[in-house]
């Protein structure tokens, strides 16, 4: 038979095409590392000279050269910490139910979109939220009283941020997570439960490890989000000047968003450096805890793979 | 006659219609599986084989469009009734599906898990190399028990699936099509396999290989279009179809 007659064979063209969408792939990706390189050469430039060892073991003032970064740092690890530890096993813990358990009718539908809704809200209405819900319980003072062991209302503390940040991205994470968990082939939950298998034990011992890498991506996006957000703090009354570091939930607290976006607003420009210093922290803390997850996350493959 | 004694019945399907959606599966299928009986099911692509065997031990469940009416006994209760539970169903009736699953684990926790899971008394060991010799994979594996299942070839990761199953020692064993991953040698090797189980289990085969009905199965339904057109003795079915559509199919007319 003669190929010619059933094929076009435009190879040229047909390679030229690829080509041409494979530098097209190259420019979105070097628009986005441009830009992002420009962005942390100016920070390091102007921040390097301010960092010290003792920048983190101050707390703020006045005179610039005498500004510290503790408050903000201690108090951004706390609420994030806590924040992690109450989002994560909630979070993942929604989706296998929505995934795994519930019944996938019409009611599943509308908690979804309930969910995906929640994900865009504005942060800044999460604070109010807070501030209402948390802080001040829907009373007129903050006067603490204590409830079965328990401080309320919380205040502007350690725990009222908490309790905000993890309203803000446990849809993030619940999303994040459900993804993770449809991404799991049914071929293995079937092979589970032909063996006599109940849902937990499918779902605890194959369902769950094989999502763990799409898991961990999602608390990897949701806890940056958090360390990241400062409008519903703000809103929230999380104080912008803080001599200390809290010792307990019911603590007041800053954080480093807060303390870098007050910095940032001040006259001197001097302080515009400290700021640089400061985002120079968030930074590192960002990298550092994405770095920690990653590795969990390759581990989760390996075991995966193994 | 093969058995003097009438055998007891281990399952029976009363006027059995399952849907999904609005679209009929399997239409009104009555039928008797006595106890080690090999019976295989064929008929064309979509006329209901693997719906029907699913639905022997409830894997029909997970499908949420899947209606099912009529009645179905196991031991000669209703397992659609009220207080069955699938759990226990699924570790009496075990299913080999038509892809090999094995769990992304290695090849020794493939066949323990189940058993694990249940509680199993017994010793692992002696368990895993009971088990993957009788499904003719003990030779190829026993240097690799801890590698990954994944790095088995297909067939060799289907005859995991099915010594995984008979690690839960099942009294009825469901084979959706289990050789159509496998060479001439391994699927020797499995119909091996089913005529040694014959002696302890029941086993269902849906499978599109006449010869391969003809060799291994005492009986053999024929399916088309969602109804039970013949069930016989598989010599008999095969020589002498009581349908014309039967004899249609197995001439190779249609289908
Ligand atoms: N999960 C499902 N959802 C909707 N319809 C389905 C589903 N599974 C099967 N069906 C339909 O039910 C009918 C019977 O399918 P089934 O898988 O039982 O056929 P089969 O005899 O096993 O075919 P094959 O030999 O190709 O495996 C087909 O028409 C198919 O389209
Ligand atoms: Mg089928």
């Amino acid at each position: 038979m003669n190929r010619s007659q059933h094929f076009q064979d435009r190879f040229t063209q047909r390679h030229r095409k690829d080509r041409l969408f494979k530098s097209l792939t190259k420019v979105a990706m070097s628009i986005g590392f441009i830009a992002l390189a420009i962005l942390l050469t100016g920070i390091l430039i102007e921040g390097l000279p301010w960092l010290s060892w003792d920048f983190l073991d101050r707390y703020p003032s006045r005179t610039p050269s005498k500004a510290g970064f503790k408050a903000a740092f201690w108090g951004s690890l706390w609420v994030i910490g806590l924040t992690t530890l109450m989002t994560v096993p909630i979070g993942v813990a929604g989706a296998v139910y929505l995934e795994e358990y519930s019944a996938k009718g019409r009611f599943a539908k509308f908690i979804e979109l309930l969910i995906s809704n929640l994900a865009g809200v504005p942060s800044i209405l999460y604070g109010m939220l807070g501030l209402i819900a948390f802080v001040r319980m829907f009373q007129p003072t903050t006067d603490p009283t204590t409830f079965l062991g328990i401080q309320v209302p919380f205040g502007r503390s350690v725990l009222a941020g908490t309790c905000t940040l993890s309203l803000l991205v446990l849809p993030v994470l619940t999303i994040a997570s459900r993804e993770a968990l449809k991404a799991v082939p049914d071929s293995l939950r079937l092979a589970a439960f032909g063996l006599g298998a109940t849902r937990w034990q499918c779902v605890r011992h194959h369902v769950l490890p094989s999502a763990a890498p799409g898991i961990l991506t999602g608390v990897v996006l949701s806890i940056s989000r958090a360390l990241g957000e400062t409008a519903p703090l703000v809103m929230m009354g999380a104080l912008t000047y803080v001599a200390f570091t809290p010792s307990t939930v019911y603590d007041p607290f800053t954080a480093m968003p807060i303390q870098i976006f007050n910095w940032a607003s001040r006259p001197q420009p001097e302080f515009q450096s400290v700021a640089a210093a400061g985002i120079i922290v968030l930074l590192a803390v960002l990298l550092g805890m994405n770095a920690v997850v990653v590795l969990l996350r390759n581990r989760a493959e390996r075991s995966k793979a193994a | 006659m093969k058995n003097p004694v009438i055998p007891r019945t281990v399952l029976e399907a009363r006027n059995l219609s399952i849907h999904y959606g609005d679209s009929a599966a399997v239409s009104g299928v009555s039928l008797k599986i006595p106890e080690r009986e090999v019976l295989a099911i064929i008929g064309p692509s979509g006329c209901g084989k693997s719906t029907l065997l699913r639905s022997f031990n409830r894997m029909n469940d997970f499908i949420d469009s899947c209606r099912f009416e009529g009645e179905l006994l196991f031991e000669g209760v209703n397992i659609y009734g009220p207080n069955i539970d699938p759990v226990e169903l699924r570790q009496r009736i075990g299913m080999v599906f038509q892809r090999p699953n094995p769990f992304p684990k290695s090849i020794r926790a493939n066949i323990t898990w189940a058993p694990r899971m249940a509680g199993y008394l017994g010793d692992y060991d002696e368990l895993v190399e009971r088990t993957l010799r009788e499904a003719a994979l003990w030779d190829e594996s026993k240097d690799k028990l801890d590698k990954s299942a994944l790095s088995l070839s297909g067939g060799q990761q289907q005859r995991l699936c099915i010594a995984r199953s008979l690690a839960m020692s099942p009294e009825v064993l469901l084979m959706d099509e289990p050789c159509s991953a496998l060479d001439p040698i391994a699927t020797g090797k499995i119909e091996e396999l089913i005529r040694g189980l014959r002696e302890q289990y029941t086993v269902v085969i849906v499978t599109h290989n006449l010869q391969q009905a003809g060799r291994i199965s005492d009986r053999t339904a024929f399916m088309y279009q969602g109804d039970l057109i013949e069930i016989d003795q598989t010599d008999r079915l095969f020589t002498q179809p009581a349908k014309k559509k039967t004899e249609d199919y197995i001439t190779g007319r249609f289908g």
